[in-house]
């Protein structure tokens, strides 16, 4: 029987890989890094169901976290889809390049 | 048949739904007789009417057709009801009668023109909303009337829009007028909130209960009306858009700016006559300014140049006439002279048409000149025309509708001798500008070569309108020629007349009409020896009263003086005001919006991850106020 992990440290973990995700998302230019720093924040936010749901002996948690699943496949179909579309279009994966429609 | 009334100013209505609706695709000759015969048929059930009501007159003489409720409100319903008795009759039988002549008249003077089509159709237009308003048995409906007719005149004064002076005087026109419809409108209100009816004879009969004689409320409906007829009819002190009306074409100037119209305010005064009979100050108001308005425009009439605004000047005199009547309470009086007014002055502006048209549209009196034998036919019936006008004793029926105008005044209990003698003077002058026209056009040396002569139509209009006015004036004679009181007995089945006859007055009657008919005379005389043979004369004449001349050629200077009392402070004030206060606070507003647009603007730069950064932080706010809440 693996000692319980106290619901804190799980939290912390999620709370981290969160701004880890944030971070990247907001200092990278490369669209393939920022698409990899989103997943990071919904497995984040994942693992924080995870804990929640473990803690409180409900499923409800994984539950959740198969729903986001699904959801971030989808993001990633979405998301490849339009990075390619950018691609093709500057050649560049630059994300500061889709700049053009400011007020 | 008396229920056939709806076609009267239903056919011309139709006849301009058609010409409107046609335009261009409606030949000429199709259009001329479509105008002609809808105003034609109309005048043959006038007629018709007329003698049905002289020979077997309706119960108490009038007839109502209610068509249907127009306006169905709680406390009092409206209807579209039309009223036929002997005061509209008499209107309508000049507006159909006149009306019908000067659309066949037209039918040649136009017929150069590019825009016959509209010409026909507003005229058209015209002659049904007049119809509307003397038929009218309500005031909301009268008010329709009123104002479409005051809309026709503006379209026709500016029929030829592409002269932006023609543009100006229609809009003078319509402004001006529009003073004293706004003093009627009032005028009906408060017979409305007073009165609690809008029904004419529902108003003349209630009246005299509700209000005592010479209360207040009477004298304010009185003057308010009174407003509104000054406007429409070119009196004092809104008669300066008549002569500028003159820009319009001439049958346009006979139908609308001398025959029917301009006459609407005696109508107006003439039907609603018990409100103006409880305020006397009220009559006497009208008496005044009539007698003061045919002397002025009289005056004015003598030293203009150009042909129609000597007439124009002379409709205002002589409806001034027509006031001074109203005012002294002689109803049929002004009725007759309105009447007979009607036909020479179309006839006067008709043939001054056919000169100007012969003259390649040249209007200046003093390059005329010799046309006597050039065109007889004009000379003949323009004489005519002018010998009514001065009223020439015996033969003309100026003479017996103005004598019997002048001596309802001196007999009244409202008039007397001093508006007598005032009539007289400006019968003085009427006779001098008289002949002034005839000599300055007809005799002397030939100035303008004559480039085109009256055709057929024309001069058979002409013909018809010298006729009448040379025997219209048989259905009214003074009592001392003969007992011959047709027209004033059937005004007044409508209007109870206020001036009585007393007895025994025949020798006063006698030298009356001695002394008008030797003032009359000498007048054209006068007029015919300065303007005739004497040129040198004249020019002595006009060389000594240069500054009169101008004041009067001016016509007393009434476009000066509203121009610096009224015009210009206005406009000063309009462009002064021209950055308002209202304006800057809505400017206030759109200048608060586009200042944050600005700011707000910049945070929409593009950038992806500023945006997300931008979410992030948003998230975080939120979360520290959950927090800390």
């Amino acid at each position: 029987m693996i000692a319980e992990i106290p619901m804190e440290h799980g939290l912390l973990i999620a709370a981290v890989l969160f701004c880890l995700g944030l971070l990247g998302l907001l200092v990278r230019r490369n669209l393939i890094i920022m698409l990899i720093s989103v997943e990071i924040m919904l497995n984040a936010a994942g693992l924080a169901f995870i804990v929640a749901g473990a803690h409180w002996g409900q499923p409800d948690g994984q539950v959740m976290f198969i729903f986001i699943l699904t959801m971030a496949a989808a993001e990633v179909a979405v998301g490849l889809a339009v990075i390619l579309q950018f691609y093709w279009k500057h050649h560049s994966l630059d994300a500061d390049l889709a700049s053009t429609m400011k007020g | 048949m008396y229920d056939l009334v709806w076609l009267l100013p239903a056919l011309p209505f139709a006849g301009f739904l058609v010409l409107t609706l046609g335009g261009p695709r409606i030949s000429r000759g199709a259009c001329a007789w479509i105008a002609c015969s809808t105003v034609g048929i109309s005048t043959a059930i006038m007629l018709a009417f007329a003698v049905g009501f002289l020979i077997h007159p309706p119960a108490e003489h009038a007839h109502t057709l209610t068509l249907w409720r127009w306006i169905p409100l709680e406390a009092v319903g409206i209807p579209f009801s039309l009223r036929l008795d002997t005061l509209s009759q008499a209107m309508a039988s000049v507006i159909t009668g006149v009306g019908f002549l000067i659309h066949l008249y037209s039918t040649e003077y136009m017929k150069m023109d590019p825009d016959y089509n509209r010409f026909f159709a507003y005229l058209n237009l015209f002659v049904g909303f007049m119809l509307l308003l003397v038929l009218a048995d309500n005031f909301v409906l009268l008010l329709v009337g009123w104002e479409g007719v005051g809309l026709c005149s503006y379209l026709l004064i500016g029929f030829w829009y592409r002269d932006p002076a023609n543009g100006r005087a229609a809009r003078k026109a319509f402004v001006v007028t529009r003073i004293g419809d706004a003093a009627l409108l009032i005028g009906i209100f408060l017979i409305f909130a007073e009165l609690g009816t809008l029904h004419i004879p529902e108003v003349l009969a209630l009246a005299p209960e509700r209000w005592e004689l010479g209360s207040g409320v009477a004298l304010a409906a009185a003057l308010l009306i009174l407003g509104g007829a000054v406007g429409k009819s070119a009196q004092l002190p809104l008669q300066t858009w008549l002569p500028d009306a003159m820009a319009g074409p001439t049958p346009v100037s006979a139908l609308i700016h001398a025959a029917t119209m301009v006459t609407a305010g005696v109508y107006l005064i003439a039907r609603t006559h018990g409100l103006f009979e409880l305020a006397p100050p009220a009559m006497q108001t009208v008496a005044v300014i009539g007698s003061v308005t045919l002397f002025t425009a009289a005056c004015a009439a003598l030293v203009q140049r150009d042909i129609k605004r000597v007439l124009a000047y002379s409709t205002i005199s002589q409806i001034g006439y027509m006031f001074l009547a109203l005012g002294v309470g002689a109803w049929a009086g002004a009725l007759f002279h309105f009447m007979t007014h009607a036909w020479f002055k179309a006839l006067l502006f008709l043939a001054a048409g056919a000169v100007i048209n012969a003259l390649h549209h040249e209007q200046d009196l003093f390059r005329m000149g010799g046309l006597r034998k050039k065109l007889p036919l004009v000379f003949w019936t323009f004489l005519i025309g002018a010998a009514c006008l001065a009223a020439l004793p015996l033969v003309t029926s100026g003479f017996y509708s103005k004598e019997k105008l002048l001596w309802d005044v001196w007999i009244s209990p409202y008039g007397g001798p001093w508006f007598w003698a005032v009539a007289m003077a400006g019968a003085f002058v009427t006779a001098l500008y008289s002949a002034r026209l005839v000599a300055l056009v007809f005799f002397g040396p030939a100035r303008t070569q004559v480039s085109a002569r009256p055709g057929g139509r024309v001069g058979f209009v002409l013909v018809i309108l010298a006729i009448w006015s040379l025997i219209g004036g048989g259905i009214e004679l003074p009592h001392t020629f003969a007992h011959v009181t047709v027209f004033s007995d059937f005004v007044a089945m409508t209007i109870p007349t206020l001036v009585e006859l007393p007895p025994g007055l025949d020798a006063q009657l006698w030298t009356l009409l001695a002394v008008a008919s030797v003032i009359v005379v000498a007048g054209a005389t006068l007029g015919a020896w300065l303007y005739g043979a004497g040129a040198p004369a004249r020019e002595a004449l006009a060389a000594r009263t240069g500054a009169v001349h101008r004041f009067l050629m001016n016509g007393w200077e009434f476009d000066r003086l509203y121009d610096t009392i009224l015009v210009r402070p206005y406009v000063r004030l309009a462009e002064w005001n021209r950055a308002d206060g209202v304006d800057k606070a809505v400017f206030l507003i759109t200048g608060l919006t586009r200042a944050a647009h600005v700011a707000i603007q910049r945070t929409q730069h593009g950038q992806l991850r500023r945006y997300a950064a931008g979410v992030a932080t948003g998230a975080v706010i939120i979360l520290l106020i959950m927090l800390f809440q």
